[in-house]
Protein backbone atom coordinates (compact mmCIF):
# COMPACT_ATOMS: atom_id res chain seq x y z
CA UNK A 1 0.00 0.00 0.00
CA UNK A 2 2.92 2.47 0.54
CA UNK A 3 4.31 2.36 -3.01
CA UNK A 4 3.20 5.04 -5.02
CA UNK A 5 3.39 4.11 -9.33
CA UNK A 6 3.03 8.27 -9.17
CA UNK A 7 4.84 10.16 -6.55
CA UNK A 8 5.83 13.36 -7.21
CA UNK A 9 9.44 13.24 -5.41
CA UNK A 10 12.70 11.12 -6.27
CA UNK A 11 13.15 8.27 -4.81
CA UNK A 12 14.91 8.89 -1.16
CA UNK A 13 15.79 5.65 0.61
CA UNK A 14 15.64 8.17 4.56
CA UNK A 15 11.52 8.25 4.49
CA UNK A 16 11.15 4.59 3.33
CA UNK A 17 13.27 3.31 6.09
CA UNK A 18 11.57 5.36 8.85
CA UNK A 19 8.41 4.03 7.24
CA UNK A 20 9.65 0.58 7.16
CA UNK A 21 10.82 0.81 10.85
CA UNK A 22 7.40 2.03 12.61
CA UNK A 23 5.71 -0.32 10.95
CA UNK A 24 8.62 -3.07 11.51
CA UNK A 25 8.95 -2.36 15.59
CA UNK A 26 5.15 -2.32 16.27
CA UNK A 27 4.76 -5.72 14.62
CA UNK A 28 7.17 -6.84 16.41
CA UNK A 29 5.77 -5.71 19.24
CA UNK A 30 2.44 -7.31 18.52
CA UNK A 31 3.94 -10.42 18.13
CA UNK A 32 5.90 -9.84 21.15
CA UNK A 33 3.09 -9.60 23.13
CA UNK A 34 1.25 -12.79 21.84
CA UNK A 35 3.84 -14.39 23.04
CA UNK A 36 5.49 -15.60 19.70
CA UNK A 37 8.99 -14.95 20.41
CA UNK A 38 8.35 -16.58 23.82
CA UNK A 39 8.58 -20.41 23.34
CA UNK A 40 8.87 -20.52 26.99
CA UNK A 41 5.80 -18.49 28.02
CA UNK A 42 3.33 -20.80 29.34
CA UNK A 43 0.16 -20.21 27.43
CA UNK A 44 -3.60 -21.67 27.96
CA UNK A 45 -3.22 -23.39 25.12
CA UNK A 46 0.18 -25.27 26.61
CA UNK A 47 -1.64 -25.80 29.71
CA UNK A 48 -4.80 -27.44 28.12
CA UNK A 49 -2.71 -29.07 25.90
CA UNK A 50 -1.12 -30.54 28.37
CA UNK A 51 -4.38 -32.02 30.13
CA UNK A 52 -4.93 -34.37 27.09
CA UNK A 53 -4.41 -38.32 27.14
CA UNK A 54 -2.15 -39.37 24.76
CA UNK A 55 -4.72 -39.99 21.98
CA UNK A 56 -5.56 -36.58 22.47
CA UNK A 57 -8.27 -34.55 23.75
CA UNK A 58 -11.98 -36.15 23.88
CA UNK A 59 -13.39 -33.85 21.06
CA UNK A 60 -16.52 -31.92 22.39
CA UNK A 61 -16.09 -32.15 25.86
CA UNK A 62 -14.35 -30.20 28.93
CA UNK A 63 -10.81 -31.13 28.51
CA UNK A 64 -10.57 -31.31 32.14
CA UNK A 65 -13.06 -32.79 34.80
CA UNK A 66 -14.55 -34.00 31.60
CA UNK A 67 -17.60 -36.61 32.63
CA UNK A 68 -20.35 -34.79 34.50
CA UNK A 69 -24.15 -34.43 35.04
CA UNK A 70 -26.30 -31.24 36.25
CA UNK A 71 -28.01 -30.07 38.55
CA UNK A 72 -30.31 -27.38 39.66
CA UNK A 73 -31.71 -25.50 42.61
CA UNK A 74 -31.88 -23.65 45.22
CA UNK A 75 -29.40 -21.52 47.06
CA UNK A 76 -30.69 -20.06 50.02
CA UNK A 77 -28.85 -17.23 52.44
CA UNK A 78 -29.10 -17.15 55.83
CA UNK A 79 -27.77 -13.10 55.89
CA UNK A 80 -25.01 -14.24 58.03
CA UNK A 81 -22.19 -13.94 55.09
CA UNK A 82 -23.23 -10.33 54.49
CA UNK A 83 -20.79 -9.67 58.13
CA UNK A 84 -17.93 -10.53 55.74
CA UNK A 85 -19.34 -9.45 51.80
CA UNK A 86 -21.76 -6.84 50.32
CA UNK A 87 -22.48 -9.52 47.88
CA UNK A 88 -26.10 -9.57 47.09
CA UNK A 89 -25.69 -13.29 47.22
CA UNK A 90 -25.51 -13.50 50.85
CA UNK A 91 -28.23 -11.09 51.23
CA UNK A 92 -31.14 -13.13 53.09
CA UNK A 93 -33.19 -14.83 50.24
CA UNK A 94 -33.15 -17.52 48.02
CA UNK A 95 -31.28 -17.79 44.60
CA UNK A 96 -31.52 -20.09 41.16
CA UNK A 97 -28.80 -22.51 41.36
CA UNK A 98 -27.27 -24.59 37.85
CA UNK A 99 -24.28 -26.56 38.39
CA UNK A 100 -22.60 -29.81 37.44
CA UNK A 101 -21.29 -33.08 39.49
CA UNK A 102 -17.85 -33.81 38.04
CA UNK A 103 -14.88 -35.72 37.85
CA UNK A 104 -11.52 -34.94 37.65
CA UNK A 105 -10.58 -36.94 34.44
CA UNK A 106 -10.10 -35.83 31.10
CA UNK A 107 -11.74 -38.44 29.71
CA UNK A 108 -15.55 -38.40 29.90
CA UNK A 109 -16.24 -42.07 29.59
CA UNK A 110 -14.20 -43.09 32.84
CA UNK A 111 -15.50 -45.30 35.38
CA UNK A 112 -16.55 -43.70 38.30
CA UNK A 113 -14.53 -45.81 40.29
CA UNK A 114 -11.20 -44.95 39.14
CA UNK A 115 -11.10 -41.36 39.46
CA UNK A 116 -9.81 -39.92 42.44
CA UNK A 117 -10.86 -36.48 42.10
CA UNK A 118 -14.79 -35.47 42.22
CA UNK A 119 -15.96 -32.06 41.78
CA UNK A 120 -18.93 -29.84 41.85
CA UNK A 121 -19.37 -26.74 39.32
CA UNK A 122 -21.80 -24.04 40.42
CA UNK A 123 -23.87 -21.11 39.13
CA UNK A 124 -25.85 -18.85 41.70
CA UNK A 125 -27.62 -15.90 40.19
CA UNK A 126 -29.04 -12.82 41.89
CA UNK A 127 -31.95 -10.78 40.81
CA UNK A 128 -29.97 -7.82 39.88
CA UNK A 129 -28.47 -9.61 37.35
CA UNK A 130 -24.87 -10.38 39.28
CA UNK A 131 -23.35 -13.92 39.45
CA UNK A 132 -21.54 -16.14 41.04
CA UNK A 133 -19.37 -18.88 39.47
CA UNK A 134 -17.57 -21.56 41.28
CA UNK A 135 -15.64 -24.96 40.70
CA UNK A 136 -14.66 -26.89 43.80
CA UNK A 137 -13.18 -30.46 44.38
CA UNK A 138 -13.58 -32.82 47.22
CA UNK A 139 -9.56 -32.79 47.85
CA UNK A 140 -8.65 -30.63 50.85
CA UNK A 141 -5.89 -29.32 49.31
CA UNK A 142 -4.78 -29.08 45.53
CA UNK A 143 -1.87 -31.15 44.66
CA UNK A 144 0.51 -28.49 43.99
CA UNK A 145 1.75 -24.72 44.77
CA UNK A 146 1.44 -22.94 41.72
CA UNK A 147 0.06 -22.94 38.21
CA UNK A 148 3.42 -23.70 36.94
CA UNK A 149 3.83 -26.74 39.16
CA UNK A 150 0.59 -28.23 37.68
CA UNK A 151 1.74 -27.64 34.36
CA UNK A 152 4.67 -30.47 35.67
CA UNK A 153 2.74 -32.52 37.60
CA UNK A 154 0.77 -32.92 33.86
CA UNK A 155 4.24 -33.08 31.73
CA UNK A 156 5.59 -35.75 33.97
CA UNK A 157 2.43 -37.78 34.65
CA UNK A 158 2.33 -38.07 30.92
CA UNK A 159 5.62 -38.92 30.40
CA UNK A 160 6.94 -42.18 29.17
CA UNK A 161 10.49 -41.67 31.30
CA UNK A 162 10.08 -43.88 34.17
CA UNK A 163 12.10 -40.88 36.14
CA UNK A 164 9.77 -38.13 35.10
CA UNK A 165 7.19 -38.29 38.44
CA UNK A 166 10.34 -38.55 40.69
CA UNK A 167 12.18 -35.84 39.49
CA UNK A 168 8.89 -33.97 39.84
CA UNK A 169 8.17 -35.11 43.43
CA UNK A 170 12.20 -34.20 44.01
CA UNK A 171 11.13 -30.76 42.55
CA UNK A 172 7.74 -30.42 44.25
CA UNK A 173 7.78 -31.55 47.71
CA UNK A 174 4.33 -30.13 48.43
CA UNK A 175 2.71 -32.91 46.20
CA UNK A 176 3.72 -35.87 48.79
CA UNK A 177 0.97 -33.85 51.36
CA UNK A 178 -1.52 -34.35 48.08
CA UNK A 179 -0.99 -37.96 47.81
CA UNK A 180 -1.35 -38.50 51.14
CA UNK A 181 -4.87 -37.85 50.54
CA UNK A 182 -5.26 -39.50 47.56
CA UNK A 183 -3.75 -42.46 48.95
CA UNK A 184 -5.00 -42.81 52.23
CA UNK A 185 -8.03 -40.16 52.23
CA UNK A 186 -11.89 -42.29 52.14
CA UNK A 187 -13.94 -43.01 49.38
CA UNK A 188 -17.84 -42.34 49.26
CA UNK A 189 -20.48 -43.89 47.16
CA UNK A 190 -22.53 -41.14 46.11
CA UNK A 191 -21.70 -37.27 45.29
CA UNK A 192 -23.96 -36.41 47.81
CA UNK A 193 -21.48 -37.64 50.16
CA UNK A 194 -19.00 -35.46 49.26
CA UNK A 195 -17.38 -32.34 51.00
CA UNK A 196 -16.42 -29.88 48.17
CA UNK A 197 -13.86 -27.29 48.88
CA UNK A 198 -12.77 -23.94 46.89
CA UNK A 199 -9.27 -24.71 47.72
CA UNK A 200 -8.11 -21.21 46.35
CA UNK A 201 -8.22 -18.22 48.38
CA UNK A 202 -10.80 -15.19 47.78
CA UNK A 203 -11.25 -11.67 49.17
CA UNK A 204 -14.75 -10.93 50.39
CA UNK A 205 -15.53 -7.38 50.43
CA UNK A 206 -17.39 -5.77 53.11
CA UNK A 207 -19.76 -2.55 53.01
CA UNK A 208 -17.19 -0.92 54.51
CA UNK A 209 -14.65 -1.81 52.09
CA UNK A 210 -13.16 -3.64 53.99
CA UNK A 211 -11.83 -6.87 52.60
CA UNK A 212 -11.62 -10.60 54.44
CA UNK A 213 -9.25 -13.33 53.08
CA UNK A 214 -11.83 -16.35 52.70
CA UNK A 215 -12.06 -20.02 51.59
CA UNK A 216 -15.00 -21.84 51.54
CA UNK A 217 -16.25 -25.26 51.53
CA UNK A 218 -19.83 -26.89 50.93
CA UNK A 219 -20.32 -29.57 53.92
CA UNK A 220 -22.90 -32.51 52.75
CA UNK A 221 -25.79 -33.10 54.84
CA UNK A 222 -25.38 -36.86 53.81
CA UNK A 223 -24.03 -38.52 55.99
CA UNK A 224 -20.13 -39.47 54.01
CA UNK A 225 -20.42 -43.33 54.32
CA UNK A 226 -16.41 -44.73 53.59
CA UNK A 227 -16.65 -47.44 50.72
CA UNK A 228 -13.34 -49.18 49.51
CA UNK A 229 -12.43 -48.62 46.02
CA UNK A 230 -12.21 -52.14 44.58
CA UNK A 231 -16.02 -52.38 46.07
CA UNK A 232 -17.00 -49.19 44.47
CA UNK A 233 -15.76 -50.86 41.00
CA UNK A 234 -18.69 -53.39 41.25
CA UNK A 235 -20.97 -50.95 40.73
CA UNK A 236 -20.40 -50.20 37.51
CA UNK A 237 -18.78 -47.55 35.40
CA UNK A 238 -21.57 -44.96 35.78
CA UNK A 239 -22.61 -45.99 39.59
CA UNK A 240 -21.94 -41.93 40.94
CA UNK A 241 -24.31 -40.74 37.69
CA UNK A 242 -27.03 -43.48 38.69
CA UNK A 243 -26.66 -42.99 42.43
CA UNK A 244 -27.30 -39.11 42.26
CA UNK A 245 -30.23 -39.31 40.08
CA UNK A 246 -32.41 -41.60 41.98
CA UNK A 247 -30.97 -40.10 45.34
CA UNK A 248 -32.07 -36.69 44.34
CA UNK A 249 -35.06 -38.23 42.88
CA UNK A 250 -35.80 -39.51 46.11
CA UNK A 251 -35.36 -36.74 47.92
CA UNK A 252 -33.54 -32.94 47.41
CA UNK A 253 -29.84 -33.33 49.15
CA UNK A 254 -28.25 -30.48 50.87
CA UNK A 255 -25.04 -28.74 51.87
CA UNK A 256 -24.13 -26.14 53.98
CA UNK A 257 -22.25 -23.32 52.51
CA UNK A 258 -19.30 -22.47 55.27
CA UNK A 259 -16.31 -19.68 54.71
CA UNK A 260 -14.09 -20.08 56.60
CA UNK A 261 -11.80 -16.77 57.40
CA UNK A 262 -8.03 -16.36 57.42
CA UNK A 263 -5.72 -15.00 60.05
CA UNK A 264 -3.40 -12.69 59.62
CA UNK A 265 -0.41 -14.61 58.42
CA UNK A 266 -2.19 -17.29 56.37
CA UNK A 267 -0.91 -17.91 53.15
CA UNK A 268 -3.94 -17.23 50.36
CA UNK A 269 -1.24 -17.54 47.21
CA UNK A 270 -0.69 -21.18 48.00
CA UNK A 271 -3.79 -23.60 47.84
CA UNK A 272 -1.56 -26.83 48.82
CA UNK A 273 -1.77 -25.60 52.41
CA UNK A 274 -4.42 -26.00 54.29
CA UNK A 275 -5.39 -22.98 57.21
CA UNK A 276 -5.22 -24.30 60.45
CA UNK A 277 -8.85 -26.27 61.52
CA UNK A 278 -9.16 -23.35 64.57
CA UNK A 279 -9.85 -20.63 62.26
CA UNK A 280 -13.27 -18.81 62.41
CA UNK A 281 -16.33 -20.08 59.93
CA UNK A 282 -18.95 -18.58 59.12
CA UNK A 283 -22.00 -20.74 57.73
CA UNK A 284 -24.15 -18.61 55.02
CA UNK A 285 -26.30 -20.40 53.27
CA UNK A 286 -27.36 -24.09 52.22
CA UNK A 287 -27.32 -25.34 48.82
CA UNK A 288 -30.54 -27.71 47.52
CA UNK A 289 -30.04 -29.96 44.81
CA UNK A 290 -33.42 -30.33 43.49
CA UNK A 291 -32.96 -31.75 40.29
CA UNK A 292 -30.47 -34.14 37.91
CA UNK A 293 -30.46 -34.02 34.35
CA UNK A 294 -27.83 -35.91 32.21
CA UNK A 295 -25.44 -33.80 30.60
CA UNK A 296 -26.30 -33.82 27.10
CA UNK A 297 -28.92 -31.39 26.22
CA UNK A 298 -28.87 -30.17 30.01
CA UNK A 299 -28.32 -27.32 31.03
CA UNK A 300 -24.96 -26.82 32.20
CA UNK A 301 -23.15 -28.36 29.24
CA UNK A 302 -22.21 -25.06 27.48
CA UNK A 303 -21.85 -23.22 30.87
CA UNK A 304 -17.99 -23.21 31.69
CA UNK A 305 -17.45 -22.86 35.63
CA UNK A 306 -15.53 -20.40 35.47
CA UNK A 307 -13.88 -19.51 39.37
CA UNK A 308 -13.62 -15.58 38.33
CA UNK A 309 -16.94 -14.95 37.50
CA UNK A 310 -17.55 -12.87 40.67
CA UNK A 311 -20.50 -10.35 42.05
CA UNK A 312 -19.05 -7.38 43.31
CA UNK A 313 -18.09 -8.42 47.00
CA UNK A 314 -15.85 -11.27 45.92
CA UNK A 315 -12.73 -10.69 44.29
CA UNK A 316 -9.42 -12.95 43.61
CA UNK A 317 -6.53 -12.64 45.80
CA UNK A 318 -3.16 -13.53 45.57
CA UNK A 319 -3.73 -17.06 44.96
CA UNK A 320 -2.11 -17.58 41.10
CA UNK A 321 -4.91 -20.07 40.56
CA UNK A 322 -7.75 -18.63 39.78
CA UNK A 323 -6.44 -16.75 36.74
CA UNK A 324 -4.89 -19.73 35.26
CA UNK A 325 -7.85 -21.19 35.75
CA UNK A 326 -10.02 -18.79 34.03
CA UNK A 327 -7.79 -18.35 31.31
CA UNK A 328 -7.45 -22.47 30.81
CA UNK A 329 -11.43 -22.73 30.76
CA UNK A 330 -11.71 -20.29 28.18
CA UNK A 331 -9.65 -22.04 26.08
CA UNK A 332 -11.14 -25.45 26.87
CA UNK A 333 -14.44 -23.84 26.28
CA UNK A 334 -13.62 -22.35 23.07
CA UNK A 335 -12.00 -25.92 21.97
CA UNK A 336 -15.14 -28.24 23.19
CA UNK A 337 -18.25 -25.42 22.03
CA UNK A 338 -16.44 -25.49 18.22
CA UNK A 339 -16.60 -29.18 18.31
CA UNK A 340 -19.97 -29.74 19.68
CA UNK A 341 -20.73 -31.46 16.80
CA UNK A 342 -18.51 -34.20 18.31
CA UNK A 343 -20.31 -34.78 21.58
CA UNK A 344 -22.39 -38.01 21.92
CA UNK A 345 -25.88 -36.68 20.79
CA UNK A 346 -27.46 -40.07 20.84
CA UNK A 347 -26.13 -43.70 22.82
CA UNK A 348 -24.82 -44.88 19.91
CA UNK A 349 -22.17 -42.04 19.99
CA UNK A 350 -19.12 -42.03 21.78
CA UNK A 351 -20.32 -44.05 24.44
CA UNK B 1 -18.71 13.11 1.62
CA UNK B 2 -16.33 16.55 2.37
CA UNK B 3 -16.14 20.02 3.20
CA UNK B 4 -13.84 22.59 2.04
CA UNK B 5 -12.57 22.78 5.43
CA UNK B 6 -8.62 22.03 5.37
CA UNK B 7 -8.36 20.06 8.35
CA UNK B 8 -11.34 17.71 10.34
CA UNK B 9 -12.61 19.59 13.23
CA UNK B 10 -11.46 19.86 16.77
CA UNK B 11 -13.97 17.55 18.16
CA UNK B 12 -13.00 14.89 14.91
CA UNK B 13 -9.44 15.38 15.61
CA UNK B 14 -9.96 14.86 19.66
CA UNK B 15 -11.73 11.22 18.68
CA UNK B 16 -8.80 10.31 15.88
CA UNK B 17 -5.97 10.51 18.81
CA UNK B 18 -8.06 9.18 21.61
CA UNK B 19 -9.33 6.45 19.77
CA UNK B 20 -5.90 5.73 18.37
CA UNK B 21 -4.93 4.70 22.09
CA UNK B 22 -7.76 3.07 22.83
CA UNK B 23 -8.26 0.72 20.05
CA UNK B 24 -3.93 -0.16 19.63
CA UNK B 25 -4.38 -1.01 23.69
CA UNK B 26 -7.12 -3.35 22.91
CA UNK B 27 -5.71 -4.81 20.34
CA UNK B 28 -2.34 -5.66 22.48
CA UNK B 29 -4.35 -6.23 25.18
CA UNK B 30 -6.66 -9.10 23.43
CA UNK B 31 -3.77 -10.69 22.34
CA UNK B 32 -1.73 -10.35 25.07
CA UNK B 33 -4.50 -11.84 27.30
CA UNK B 34 -4.63 -14.99 25.52
CA UNK B 35 -1.33 -15.88 25.73
CA UNK B 36 -1.23 -15.85 29.56
CA UNK B 37 -2.39 -18.03 32.27
CA UNK B 38 -0.61 -15.27 35.04
CA UNK B 39 -2.58 -12.79 37.03
CA UNK B 40 -2.28 -10.13 34.00
CA UNK B 41 -4.67 -12.43 32.16
CA UNK B 42 -7.42 -11.42 34.66
CA UNK B 43 -6.18 -7.68 35.32
CA UNK B 44 -6.40 -7.70 31.05
CA UNK B 45 -9.45 -9.57 30.66
CA UNK B 46 -10.94 -6.99 33.09
CA UNK B 47 -9.39 -3.74 31.19
CA UNK B 48 -10.89 -5.42 27.25
CA UNK B 49 -14.61 -5.46 28.54
CA UNK B 50 -14.93 -2.09 29.47
CA UNK B 51 -12.55 -0.34 27.14
CA UNK B 52 -14.47 -2.37 24.00
CA UNK B 53 -17.46 -1.15 25.13
CA UNK B 54 -15.84 2.76 25.46
CA UNK B 55 -14.49 2.30 21.88
CA UNK B 56 -18.06 1.31 20.59
CA UNK B 57 -19.40 4.60 22.03
CA UNK B 58 -16.97 6.90 20.81
CA UNK B 59 -16.79 4.98 17.44
CA UNK B 60 -20.68 5.92 16.88
CA UNK B 61 -19.98 9.39 18.27
CA UNK B 62 -16.85 9.46 15.34
CA UNK B 63 -19.57 8.13 12.81
CA UNK B 64 -22.14 10.95 13.71
CA UNK B 65 -19.22 13.75 13.63
CA UNK B 66 -18.15 12.15 10.25
CA UNK B 67 -21.69 12.35 8.68
CA UNK B 68 -22.19 15.93 10.40
CA UNK B 69 -18.79 17.63 9.94
CA UNK B 70 -17.28 15.52 6.70
CA UNK B 71 -13.93 14.89 5.68
CA UNK B 72 -11.89 16.93 4.02
CA UNK B 73 -11.21 16.54 0.14
CA UNK B 74 -8.71 14.50 -0.62
CA UNK B 75 -5.35 16.22 -3.04
CA UNK B 76 -6.96 16.41 -6.40
CA UNK B 77 -3.31 15.36 -8.07
CA UNK B 78 -3.67 12.34 -5.85
CA UNK B 79 -3.60 8.87 -8.01
CA UNK B 80 -6.92 7.28 -8.07
CA UNK B 81 -5.48 4.04 -6.67
CA UNK B 82 -4.22 5.34 -4.10
CA UNK B 83 -7.72 7.51 -3.89
CA UNK B 84 -9.75 4.13 -4.07
CA UNK B 85 -7.54 2.87 -1.30
CA UNK B 86 -7.67 5.76 1.32
CA UNK B 87 -11.24 5.70 1.29
CA UNK B 88 -11.92 1.94 1.55
CA UNK B 89 -9.55 2.10 4.47
CA UNK B 90 -12.04 4.25 6.25
CA UNK B 91 -15.08 2.48 5.15
CA UNK B 92 -12.96 -1.23 6.90
CA UNK B 93 -11.60 1.23 10.12
CA UNK B 94 -15.04 2.17 10.73
CA UNK B 95 -16.57 -1.04 9.90
CA UNK B 96 -13.67 -2.93 12.59
CA UNK B 97 -14.22 -0.31 15.45
CA UNK B 98 -18.18 -0.84 15.30
CA UNK B 99 -18.13 -4.41 14.77
CA UNK B 100 -15.42 -5.78 16.95
CA UNK B 101 -17.16 -4.66 20.06
CA UNK B 102 -20.63 -5.84 18.84
CA UNK B 103 -18.96 -9.26 17.96
CA UNK B 104 -17.21 -9.60 21.67
CA UNK B 105 -20.46 -8.47 23.40
CA UNK B 106 -22.54 -11.12 21.48
CA UNK B 107 -19.27 -13.94 21.67
CA UNK B 108 -19.70 -13.73 26.00
CA UNK B 109 -23.42 -13.12 25.60
CA UNK B 110 -24.08 -16.38 23.44
CA UNK B 111 -21.34 -18.44 25.90
CA UNK B 112 -24.09 -16.98 28.88
CA UNK B 113 -20.92 -15.47 30.31
CA UNK B 114 -21.74 -12.07 32.49
CA UNK B 115 -20.45 -8.78 30.83
CA UNK B 116 -19.37 -7.43 34.04
CA UNK B 117 -17.92 -3.85 33.37
CA UNK B 118 -17.19 -2.14 36.75
CA UNK B 119 -18.02 -3.51 39.85
CA UNK B 120 -21.79 -4.41 39.82
CA UNK B 121 -22.38 -2.70 36.39
CA UNK B 122 -22.85 -5.41 33.91
CA UNK B 123 -24.29 -5.50 30.19
CA UNK B 124 -27.63 -7.69 29.39
CA UNK B 125 -26.67 -10.27 27.22
CA UNK B 126 -27.53 -9.64 23.26
CA UNK B 127 -27.82 -13.04 21.85
CA UNK B 128 -29.32 -16.44 23.24
CA UNK B 129 -26.75 -19.29 24.92
CA UNK B 130 -25.66 -21.47 21.26
CA UNK B 131 -22.42 -23.07 20.83
CA UNK B 132 -22.55 -22.67 17.15
CA UNK B 133 -23.02 -18.69 17.59
CA UNK B 134 -19.92 -18.71 19.56
CA UNK B 135 -17.70 -20.20 17.86
CA UNK B 136 -18.54 -17.80 14.94
CA UNK B 137 -18.54 -14.88 16.85
CA UNK B 138 -15.36 -16.40 19.14
CA UNK B 139 -13.61 -16.78 15.39
CA UNK B 140 -14.35 -13.91 14.07
CA UNK B 141 -13.30 -11.98 16.98
CA UNK B 142 -10.45 -13.66 16.72
CA UNK B 143 -9.21 -12.84 13.02
CA UNK B 144 -10.78 -9.27 12.71
CA UNK B 145 -8.44 -8.94 15.68
CA UNK B 146 -5.24 -9.59 13.79
CA UNK B 147 -7.25 -8.15 10.08
CA UNK B 148 -7.91 -4.51 12.38
CA UNK B 149 -4.03 -4.78 13.28
CA UNK B 150 -2.68 -4.94 10.42
CA UNK B 151 -5.05 -2.53 8.53
CA UNK B 152 -3.49 0.10 11.15
CA UNK B 153 -0.18 -0.91 10.29
CA UNK B 154 -1.13 -0.02 6.38
CA UNK B 155 -3.13 3.15 7.77
CA UNK B 156 -0.10 4.18 9.72
CA UNK B 157 2.53 3.04 6.61
CA UNK B 158 0.30 4.99 4.26
CA UNK B 159 -0.28 8.34 6.37
CA UNK B 160 3.70 8.46 6.51
CA UNK B 161 3.83 8.27 2.73
CA UNK B 162 1.78 11.11 2.50
CA UNK B 163 3.31 12.45 4.92
CA UNK B 164 7.20 11.73 4.48
CA UNK B 165 6.95 11.28 1.09
CA UNK B 166 4.86 12.89 -1.10
CA UNK B 167 3.82 15.83 1.98
CA UNK B 168 0.26 16.27 0.39
CA UNK B 169 -1.25 17.90 3.02
CA UNK B 170 -3.36 14.74 4.29
CA UNK B 171 -1.65 14.21 7.38
CA UNK B 172 -2.33 17.48 8.51
CA UNK B 173 -6.48 17.31 8.12
CA UNK B 174 -5.62 14.69 11.07
CA UNK B 175 -2.69 16.24 12.79
CA UNK B 176 -3.30 17.16 16.36
CA UNK B 177 -0.89 20.14 16.54
CA UNK B 178 -0.29 22.30 12.85
CA UNK B 179 3.07 20.93 11.77
CA UNK B 180 3.17 22.85 8.75
CA UNK B 181 1.91 26.21 6.98
CA UNK B 182 -1.40 25.59 6.32
CA UNK B 183 -1.79 25.39 2.41
CA UNK B 184 -3.36 28.43 1.13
Amino acid sequence: MVQSPASPNSFRLGPVLIIAAVVGIAAVAFAYTAGWLSPQRLTPKKLVAALAPPGGPALGHRRNHAKGICFTGTFEANGDGSSLSRAPVFARGQYPVLGRFNLGTPDPDAADATVRVRGLGISIKTPDGQEWRSAMINAPIFPVSTPQGFYELLTASGSKNPDAMKKFIAAHPEFITFLGWAKGGPWTGSYAEERYNSLDSFLFVDGSGATHPIRWSLIPAAQPVSVPPDELAKRGPDFLEQEITQRVAAGPQRWSLVVTEANPGDSTADPNKAWPADRRTVEVGTLTVQQIEPERDGPCLNINFDPTVLPAGITTSDDPFPAARSAAYSRSYNSRTAEASHYPGTDTGAR
Amino acid sequence: MTTSRKRFTAPQRLLHWLMAICILSMLFIGVGMVSTITSKYLTLVQIHKPLGIAILVLALIRLTLRLIYKAPALPPDLPEPIKLGAELSQYVLYALMISMPLIGWGMLSAASYPVVLFGSLHLPSILPLSPTLHTWLWRAHHYLAFAFFATILMHVGAILFHKLIRNDGIFETMAPVLTRNQPK
